[in-house]
Parts: structure tokens; sequence; C-alpha cells
């Protein structure tokens, strides 16, 4: 299936790099906030050129591929149902030094990915690109082969939304690292040994596997 | 009316607001401190009273160093002492004459404007107009739960508390109401300040929002930069200068925020700073869930400029770089960040003022001429 739409919602530091990174690896990528479209076109012109400014529901619904960056505690606001039935990929944290304290998440035995499930129910969500910074998106892109590389984990229960998100972020310049459970993404959040650390594939899936030993 | 002091206060409003600083066509270095508790030469730390009685004597320094400004962040945290900066500011205004006394930054979301206009003003007065201010959304958020606000109102927070703070500054007898403070009806403020006459700037982590919003309310823009390269903010800087424009704002210099640390020679100076620039990174990361800080990040981001380290003479071509990468005007170095000792920051600020500064000016002219 090819994916060529690209609705990226949320047009803060991490959707805007997300969405000058999509641009550039050639997909059709569109761009909304809280805002109206001419808010956003107002600053994606400058700091996304090709993204295209759009209200949520209407991009969301005309992609291919969703790919959400919110601030945590306005996720409750987006209305879910432009979401039913698309992938959607969770590229937020959970991150109390930043978010506060969000009793729902707080309390997210398996990962936070699942409450992001549970306030966009009807869609199937992928778990990518919240283990790296948003300023090393684009400066840490290898072209395929390239000895150093990153990876980036990507982590779902549904086979083919992970096999389509995986294509993606090969494109963008990582090699994914597909986990076979949403659940396993909890290894991806703040605090994780992959969160952060600018990896290259064989080395995510080391300090995945010496995760899972320790827990064993 | 019904403050019989309006007419006064009406009459003092309309002097004219000083020039901007930096001035078009000139240039500003400044020292930021976070006040951080400091270690003894036996490694101990240094108590916190007299940490801040260091910062101190760190302002004096860069005064006599010929810097520009020196400013105090905020923070409620143990291990750092940066939590009434006005306080520490008016000391400094005592032992000081040409120095700008300045914040990075004030969290602004959770003070009352109010009480920083009375702070800030009082400020501006005892130290014959030197009071400058940067104001930020903050990235610390201790001080969210610890003032009773809620974090969910992040963004309203900052716009509606810059609203009035600036409506304060700008255009007294102040008529205001938003949704985080009771209702101003033609209220006046003690001591009157000329309208603009202490610059505010807006201090911006990299949200393409805040950079819209320094824009709107045509304040200068200061970047906080703590990693990174450079050039990632050279699209930010851009869209700020084309709002401005489209806004039809009156053209405001921008300004560059980074740590650093200068030694006799660059590896000195990298080996140096590397234990207290991974402590400080490696003291953060449990709590905000980072990987453990690598010296391939340090030198990347030494190399890259996001950090300045080196001999004078590097720093200088570091900073030189930065501020024409960028187009920005302003530079405040933060120097020998964390817990290194109080004679190192001293010296630091020392060498940035006396030996780098005079560098950077002289590169920098160089290109402006089109001889580099």
């Amino acid at each position: 299936m090819g994916i060529q739409r690209i609705a990226v919602v949320g047009a803060g530091r991490v959707g805007t790099a997300v969405a000058r990174t999509l641009v550039d690896a050639g997909y059709d990528v569109t761009l909304s906030g809280s805002g109206s479209p001419a808010e956003v076109e107002a600053f994606a012109s400058i700091v996304a050129p090709g993204a295209q400014a759009r209200w949520t529901a209407e991009a969301v619904t005309q992609a291919d591929l969703v790919i959400v960056a919110v601030p945590l505690h306005r996720l409750a606001s987006l209305a879910p149902a432009p979401f039913t039935g698309r992938v959607v990929v969770d590229a937020m944290n959970y991150w109390p030094p930043i978010d506060g304290e969000l009793e729902e998440f707080d309390a997210a035995p398996d990962g936070t990915s699942r409450v992001v499930e549970r306030l966009l129910a009807g869609s199937t969500i992928v778990k990518t690109l919240n283990h790296v910074g948003y300023h090393d998106l684009e400066v840490d892109r290898r072209a395929l082969g390239h000895p150093q590389r990153l990876g980036l984990a990507v982590a779902g229960d549904d086979p083919s939304a992970v096999a389509i998100v995986a294509g993606v972020i090969e494109r963008i310049g990582y090699d994914p690292v597909t986990l076979p459970s949403l659940a396993d993404g909890r290894a991806l959040q703040p605090g994780g040994p992959v969160f952060g650390a600018r990896l290259t594939a064989a080395e995510i899936s080391r300090a995945l596997r010496d995760l899972r030993l320790e827990a064993a | 009316m019904s403050n019989p002091w309006s007419q006064d206060s009406a009459l003092s409003t309309r002097a004219e607001p000083r020039v901007a600083d930096p001035a078009p066509g000139g240039l500003h270095f400044g020292i930021g401190t976070f006040a951080f508790q400091t270690a003894d030469d036996d490694g101990s730390p240094t108590p916190g009273p007299q940490v801040l009685r260091d910062v101190v004597a760190e302002a004096v320094a860069a005064e006599r160093a010929g810097l520009d400004s020196f400013g105090i962040a905020e923070h409620y945290r143990p291990g750092m002492m940066d939590s009434a900066a006005p306080v520490v500011l008016g000391a400094i205004a005592s032992r000081t004459t040409t120095l700008r006394l300045g914040t990075a930054v004030t969290v602004l979301s959770t003070q009352d404007p109010v009480r920083v206009y009375n702070e800030y003003a009082t400020l501006d007065a005892v130290s014959d107009g030197r009071a400058q201010l940067i104001v930020g959304r903050g990235s610390a958020i201790e001080s969210f739960p610890l003032f009773g606000f809620r974090l969910a109102d992040y963004e309203q927070l900052f716009e509606e508390k810059l609203d009035l703070l600036m409506r304060l500054l700008r255009e007294q007898p102040v008529t205001w109401s938003g949704r985080f403070r009771s209702p101003l009806v033609d209220q006046v403020l003690e001591p009157s300040v000329a309208p603009g006459a202490i610059p505010v700037w807006v201090g911006v982590g990299g949200s393409p929002q805040s950079v819209v919003r320094a824009a709107r309310f045509g304040l200068p823009l200061m970047l906080g930069i703590i990693g990174g390269s450079i050039e990632r903010f050279g699209p930010l800087v851009d869209l700020y200068r084309r709002t401005m424009q489209t806004l039809g704002q009156a053209e405001q210099p921008v300004g560059m925020h980074v740590h650093g640390f200068i030694a006799d020679t660059d590896d000195e100076a990298i080996e140096r700073f590397w234990p207290v620039w991974s402590g400080m990174m490696n003291a953060e990361a449990p709590k905000r869930g980072w990987a453990p800080f690598r010296r391939d990040r340090y030198d990347a981001e030494v190399a890259a400029g996001s950090l300045v380290v080196g001999s004078p003479e590097t720093v200088a071509r570091q900073v030189a770089a930065g501020m024409r990468t960028l187009g920005a005007t302003r530079f405040d170095f933060v120097a020998a960040a964390s817990r290194m000792p109080h004679k190192d920051k001293r010296e630091n600020i020392e060498r940035f003022g006396l030996e780098v500064v005079p560098h950077v000016r002289t590169l920098l002219a160089d290109t402006a001429t089109g001889v580099a």
C-alpha cells in the first residue's frame, strides 16, 4: 500500500521538525495545530516550507497516515471521529517535568500509547519518533546502508500498520526496529534505554533485549 | 479620576523611550547565571547564602570586564539559588554603575505581572535606569504547582500575563481584565517608568508559536540554545523577522543565550568542562528520562557551537560565527555552568569580557566591511 499523504497533527517544535523531514523525503504533508490554517500557514511557510496548513479534521480524513505530536494534555481536545479507521503514529511522550502530572498517563501500566489508543478510539496506533529529540531528527538522517545510520523503534499491535510506518521511517533516513506490541512502546518512553540515545538499529535491539533479560 | 496622583503619572508616561539596547548597528554582550550551588575547593557544596554573595561579586566582575548586562534565571529547586532575582539585582545595582540588570528568564507564566512591574520599576529606579527583563514560559515547570497554577494553562497564562505586563510598562493608567488575576480599573503603579524604558525580551526555546508571539508583541527575541546545531534556529529567526515585517512592527534585535567555558587552550577547556556539563546533564537525565549524556554528544555540541568551549580565540570565533549565522546582535554567555567553583566562574566572566568580546567585535566588524 503506497503511503503518500501524511497529516502531521501538532505544529510545535516536534510537528514542524517531523513535517520538514517528511517533505524532504518526498511526501505530501499537511500540518495542523490548535489555530486556523491561516495561523499555521503564517509560520509553516517559513519553518516547514512545503507542508500545507489545514484544519485537523480535514487533513486527517484525507491522509494515508496520521502523525500526532501535540502536548499530551491537549490530546483529549482532539475530536476522535476523523481518526477512526486510520493508522496513527503516536510521536508523543508523557513527561511530567514538562507536562506536569496527568493522572491518566501517570497510571499507564501498558504504556502511554495505550492511553492515546483509548482517547483516539477506532484508530490503529503505532508508536515511533517519540524517542528521538526533535532537534536531532533532521541532523541524524542517513542514507540506506550508511555505516552510521541510526535506528528508530516502531511498536504496534497491527503488523500491517507497523509495516506501513516502518516504510516511512526507512524512507526518511532511519533503520526501523519493529516491536510486535504497542505495549512494547513502554521501553521507548522517557527513562527507557533508547530515549534520546541516538542508537543504531543493532544497538536498539540489544538495549531492548537487555531490558527484557533484566525484567525476566 | 479616583487616583489623586494619576495626573502626575500621566505626565511622566509622556517621556521618550530610551534607545533600544543594543541600538541598531550596536552589539550587546551579557552574562547569564542560574546561581547554581557551586563547589568549594575541596568539592563540598558552598552554602547557598555564600553562593548568592558570589553571584553579586560575579556581576561586579562582569561590569569591570566591560560587559553590558548580567541576567539571573528563576528556579525553585534544590541546588539553585535563583529564586528571587530582583533582590539579588538590587544588591548588584548598589555595587555597579553601568551594567544592565536583568533576568534570564523570568517565568512570567507563574508570576503576577503587577508584582513584576513593581519589582523591576523599583530596580530601574534604584539603579538609575538599568533594569531589563527576559520573560519566558519557562522550561522548568516547578513554579506551576508551587504557585498554584495548572500546567494545562501554560500557553494562555503566558499570553495573558505578557499582555498585562506590557500594558503596565507601556500605557498607565491601565484598565484590564483577564482569566488569571483580579481586574484592574484605571490602575496606576508606582514608581512610574517611561513607556518602553525597561526593555523586555521574549525568551524562546524553539517553538514557532513562541516566536510568533514575540513578534506580535513587537518585542526583541532571545534564543535559549542548549544543544543541537545553531543553524536549526535560522528558520525561527527568519520567521520572527518576517512576522515582525508583516505586522508592521519596528525592527528589534535578536539575541542568543549560550553555555560555555574558557581556558588557556582548547584541550584544557574541553576536558575541564566535560565533567561539569555531563554532570549537569546527567543530574537532569533521570528526572527528564534522558539517556546518559555521552562524550560523542558533547564533542558534537562543541564542534557545532551550541556550547562555546575553548581558548579565548576559539570561543571568540564560535561566538562570532553563531551571531553571524543568526544575525544576532546580543550574545549572553552562561559562564562555567553548574557546580564549577565561584573563582572559575568569575575568571570565565572576566576572560569573556576582556579576551573574547573585543575579538568578537573585531571579527564581526571585519564581516560587516567584507574584509573577512
